[in-house]
């Protein structure tokens, strides 16, 4: 008999309001305090002290316009948060202060969340849903210059962007683009030459979160539907689908690689986590905990494997913060 | 021997007081007479007289007269000494009685006589020639012994009567002195002689006439029950007994019969052909209480008044549970060849008496319609479908129907229970072996499995337990215009259920969006129909319609009035718009707490649990009746309630003046002043509560005077509970309606209503109308007396 799913190891209560979007930051040397970011449908943004599970600020920046996206750069003094209210905020939290020295105003109407991506040291390249409708576009920061623009060719029907993912094969590499789309496609952009190098029709539905892994090239994306959808990359830069994993419930919001590949995690509409083994699509735990969707999943960066965490946020105003597989 | 007692008698006669010594030669004389020759009338009567004196004189006097007297009552006939003995202690007294020892005696003596001699008394009645006139005067005596004891000596005794002489003592003994003579007859009708027991009969009618069957027929009834088990004379003496009571005693021994008998076998056995025989007893256990006797006329009349629609309407519904309940026994004894015979008849009146039924108002005799034609149709349609209502299955329903299975003959299959239970617990180890063998192999087959996969995966990772992973209800929709979708174009039927059960708080949540497509909804709603089996369907309906109308009550109200007179509707829905009406209209008046939709108590609880809501409403306006009358009796109220605007103000009008407006045009599918009365009463209802709720508006006096109207219009009409209605309206309309302008506006109208109601409450014959009619009439007086107070003049 399989051991009973575990409990969660903490709830972080206390958001009031639905939890959007949730970045760890603990990858910092002893006195530093590991924390957690979130994000919330009251825009607020949290910072959560991990060691006393209490929050330490709440930075108000985005004029009560619901956060979709936190990311920090380079440790957990510069923020980056992105609001419905079209705007992304850099934010200053060194020293104690918590003050907006930057912004960037989109334009962008809908939900899709931005990606990050460091490219060099002192160098991030930021994909954002732009003005157009399906237009992406990647700037550079912090210089906010512009990269490219990706607009489909017409007739594409691709529709709006609804989530990103900026990554580079290694560091120095020519960074690339997978973009999840309304009519159900994933997308592979090259940034350089602003053209689509593959297209991947998986879903029925729009495409709600993809995360990708590129030491494997094998990524995965979720909709609406009741389906995972596994895609690979292969040496022609195609994308092709490597396999289907179905679901008990209908209805992804967010799924996470974690960052040493072994497993992933779903945050599911049917309220649940789904805990998987990446190589194979070995389904390993379901965790039931929320009481509402659940938005985000995210994993924490601990230098040491053994206190790494997932948190997920929801609906029902709460994260839950879980220990698992932390020894493999 | 005979001259013996004659010369005997002649000497004590002689003397103004007989002496001790021709006493003690009568006493011989009859003692050598003994009980079998008894004398010829003329000795009778002489012995009579003598011993009337003798008892009288002992009755007189104040100390015991002494000689032999007593043994002369011992040996005389019994019959003569007791008539003597109780015309002496029976005479009225005039002064204060004396309660002298001589009384004492005679009581003594009657003591001993009646326990000793009664069989005797009677037993000499039987003979043929027992004298008729001794007969008449003996039958009242035995019969109203303690009577008479206990009046004539009326606190003229010291310790009171003997025991043995109070009804709950006599009328047992009476009972075995009836038996021993029966004895005596049984054994003489053996002997071939002639025997009359038309006596017995008598005593038997008298005592249960007077109320007494329970003393004398609970000893008598399993005697002779036991008596007539094999022997044929008994038999015939027992029918006879019967048989020979006289007519206007009938119903009283035959009612004592039939409640003492053990069984419908032993009934029959007792009363024989009685039935047959005796017109009376015939009516009386026909048609005054038909059970038990089970001829198919009985079942065809009982069917007669069953189906007579006049007889549904009028009789009250404690009679008509009676006739139905005699439906189903009579039933339970038909034979399957009876059946045959009558098949058609019991079709014909089952269709009539079913219709009727289900036409009917109260809800309870609708459940006895149904009841009874599922019990006929199971009977007479053997293989056929059969008839099958919905209804409530409660304790009465059972018992209607246990009635129909007849009587089980006590003795309990014990042995084939047992076997069934050996043979159930011999079956379930091996089923649970069974169980146990697949469930292993079950486990088997999936670690099995799970090593298969554990091999094929590199992953180290070992799953949790995701047994609890199951698949989520369907959710509901979060947008009204969703909800419409589904609920108009869906398949799916789980994502139908969970939009029904979403709407009403869906609603209410958003009032802006209720709004734009309120009157879409409340049509989508109010053709809703059950499309699986939810749970409180027709109440979540319910409430997403008062969600619906309370949101934006104006156009949907009038979308409501309007349909109620529509084409093609059914009466449920009508009946639905009613109630919705209602509902919203008691939510919108409510005060609310911070202008929240926080209603105080839940609507529907309170008022409808659809099936028998009539109950509901009368119960409320009732309690209204109540709370406001003790309110004007002491004084406006001291409770401070939860104070706002009262929203149903400025709507009152849209929800109650358009279902004034059409009742009297019947349309092709739908008449109210027709058939469809229990829609009227309903309405009549409807506007009685929403006149009520709308105390305060100002649209409250043009309500009042227009419901007055209509009420006017309906006040005869034939079916009780529209009557009702019309008699909650005026105490809506009492009490809603400001008294200055009831008295301003409406002057002739209340005369009127008045006298209609003097009317009500003397000569309708539904009690609930009478009681309504008496409320209202307390009301006006207490109207009165408001007025008389504020404006003295």
């Amino acid at each position: 008999m399989a051991a009973p799913p575990p409990d969660p190891q903490f709830v972080l209560r206390g958001t009031s309001a639905a939890v959007h979007t949730l970045h760890f930051s603990c990858g910092g040397q002893e006195p530093d305090v590991p924390v957690l970011f979130s994000g919330s449908e009251n825009g607020l943004i949290h910072v959560w002290n991990l060691k006393t599970h209490r929050v330490d600020k709440a930075l108000d920046g985005h004029g009560r316009k619901s956060v979709c996206w936190v990311e920090t750069m380079d440790g957990k003094d510069r923020l980056l948060s992105q609001g419905r209210d079209q705007k992304i905020c850099l934010w200053d939290l060194a020293e104690g202060r918590a003050s907006v020295t930057d912004s960037v105003f989109t334009e962008n109407v809908g939900f899709c969340r931005c990606s990050l991506l460091k490219v060099a040291e002192g160098r991030w390249l930021m994909a954002m849903a732009a003005k157009a409708l399906d237009e992406v576009q990647v700037l550079e920061l912090p210089s906010k210059t512009s990269v490219c623009t990706l607009k489909p060719e017409a007739g594409a029907k691709l529709g709006m962007p609804m989530c990103l993912k900026l990554w580079q094969i290694n560091c120095g590499s020519q960074p690339l683009l997978l973009a999840g789309y309304e009519n159900g496609s994933v997308v592979l952009w090259n940034l350089s030459m602003g053209k689509v190098l593959s297209q991947l029709f998986c879903h029925q539905e729009p495409v709600m979160s993809l995360d990708f892994d590129s030491e494997k090239a094998k990524g995965i994306s979720g909709s609406s539907e009741r389906v995972l959808s596994i895609w690979s990359l292969n040496e022609q830069q195609n994308l092709q689908v490597h396999t289907t994993h179905r679901l008990v419930n209908s209805g992804i919001s967010d799924i996470t690689i974690r960052p040493d590949k072994k497993i992933l995690a779903t945050a599911g509409w049917d309220h649940r986590i789904r805990v998987f083994g990446w190589k194979k699509m070995k389904p390993l735990a379901v965790l039931d905990y929320h009481t509402a969707t659940v938005h985000c999943v995210s994993f924490s960066d601990h230098k040491n494997p053994s206190e790494r965490l997932l948190a997920a946020g929801s609906k029902d105003h709460r994260i839950s913060i879980w220990s698992i597989y932390t020894q493999t | 021997m005979a001259t013996a007692v004659e010369s005997a008698l002649r000497e004590a006669l002689a003397g103004p007081a007989p002496g001790a010594a021709a006493l003690c030669a009568l006493r011989d004389a009859l003692a050598a007479a003994g009980g079998e020759a008894a004398p010829g009338p003329r000795e009778r009567e002489r012995l009579g007289a003598l011993l009337r004196s003798l008892a009288a004189a002992a009755a007189a006097g104040p100390e015991e007269p002494a000689g032999p007297w007593r043994s002369c009552f011992a040996e005389a006939p019994p019959g003569l000494a007791l008539s003597a003995l109780l015309g002496a202690l029976g005479e009225p007294r005039g002064a204060a009685p004396r309660a002298g020892a001589g009384l004492r005696a005679l009581l003594e003596e009657l003591e001993r006589l009646v326990r000793g001699r009664l069989a005797a008394v009677l037993g000499e009645l039987c003979q043929p020639r027992g004298a008729a006139e001794l007969g008449a005067g003996l039958l009242g005596a035995v019969v109203a012994l303690p009577e008479r004891l206990s009046s004539g000596l009326q606190g003229g005794l010291q310790g009171g009567l003997p025991a043995l002489f109070l009804p709950q003592n006599y009328f047992p003994l009476l009972a075995a002195a009836i038996v021993e003579a029966l004895h005596e007859v049984a054994a003489a009708l053996r002997g071939g002689s002639d025997c009359s027991i038309s006596f017995l009969s008598h005593v038997l009618g008298k005592v249960c006439v007077r109320g007494r069957q329970k003393e004398i027929l609970s000893v008598l009834v399993p005697r002779l029950a036991d008596l007539t088990k094999s022997d044929c004379i008994w038999q015939r003496i027992c029918w006879r007994l019967v048989e020979c009571v006289p007519d206007r005693c009938m119903e009283a021994v035959v009612l004592g019969f039939v409640q003492r008998a053990p069984g419908a076998d032993v009934l029959s056995r007792l009363l024989g052909n009685l039935v047959v025989k005796n017109k009376h007893a015939q009516f009386v256990v026909t048609q005054k209480f038909f059970l038990l006797q089970y001829g198919y006329t009985v079942l065809q009349e009982l069917l007669e008044t069953w189906s007579s629609s006049s007889a549904v309407k009028h009789s009250p519904p404690e009679q008509q549970e009676y006739i139905s309940k005699a439906i189903l026994i009579c039933l339970s004894h038909l034979k399957d060849s009876e059946i045959e015979s009558c098949r058609q008849e019991l079709l014909t009146s089952m269709m009539e008496g079913v219709k009727c039924h289900l036409d009917s108002s109260l809800p309870q005799i609708r459940r006895l319609g149904m009841i009874v034609a599922e019990s006929i149709s199971s009977k007479i349609n053997t293989d056929g479908p059969v008839l099958k209502f919905q209804y409530e299955e409660d304790d009465e329903a059972r018992e209607l129907k246990s009635l129909l299975v007849q009587a089980p003959s006590f003795c309990v299959p014990s042995v084939p229970d047992d076997s069934r239970k050996e043979k159930a617990d011999a079956a379930l180890p091996s089923a649970s072996e069974s169980n146990g063998k697949s469930h292993t192999a079950a486990a088997h087959v999936v670690s099995d499995e799970e090593s298969d996969t554990e091999l094929d995966s590199d992953d180290d990772l070992t799953p949790y337990d995701m047994s609890e992973d199951k698949e989520l209800k369907t959710k509901a929709p979060v947008y009204i215009r969703d909800c419409i979708e589904v609920l108009t174009g869906s398949e799916d039927v789980d994502k139908w259920e969970a939009t029904v059960k979403a709407l009403e708080s869906l609603v209410r949540k958003n009032p802006a969006a209720t709004r734009e497509v309120s009157v879409e909804l409340a049509k989508i709603l109010l053709h809703l129909e059950e499309k699986t089996c939810i749970e409180g369907f027709a109440e979540l309906r319910q409430r997403a319609q008062v969600a619906v109308l309370t949101v934006d009550p104006i156009p949907v109200a009038q979308y409501l009035t309007s349909q109620f007179y529509s084409l093609n509707y059914s009466l449920r829905q009508r009946m639905d718009i009613l109630d919705v009406l209602v509902l919203a209209a008691r939510e919108l008046s409510c005060p609310k707490v911070h202008g929240k939709t926080k209603h105080v108590e839940k609507p529907c609880v309170q008022l409808l649990p659809a099936s028998d809501s009539s109950k509901d409403w009368r119960r409320i306006v009732d309690e209204r009746i109540k709370s406001k009358t003790r309110r004007f009796a002491k004084g406006p109220s001291q409770v401070q309630v939860a104070s706002g605007p009262n929203e149903f103000n400025s709507v009152a009008g849209h929800f109650f003046f358009p279902l004034l407006q059409n009742f009297d045009r019947p349309l092709s599918t739908f008449d109210l002043l027709g058939e469809d009365h229990f829609v009227l009463g309903r309405l009549v209802h409807t506007l009685a509560v929403l006149l009520y709720l709308a105390v305060n508006t100002t649209a409250v006096t043009a309500m009042g005077k227009a419901l007055m109207e209509f009420v006017w219009a309906l006040r005869f009409h034939t079916d009780s509970y529209v009557r009702q209605g019309l008699l909650s309206c005026i105490s809506s309309m009492l009490l809603s309606v400001p008294a200055e302008h009831l008295l301003n506006n409406m002057t002739e109208e209340l005369l009127e209503t008045q006298s209609w109601l003097g009317d009500v409450v003397e000569k309708d014959p539904d009690g609930d109308c009478r009681r309504l009619a008496l409320q209202n009439l307390l009301l006006m007086e207490n109207l009165k007396k408001k007025l008389n107070k504020t404006v003295p003049s």
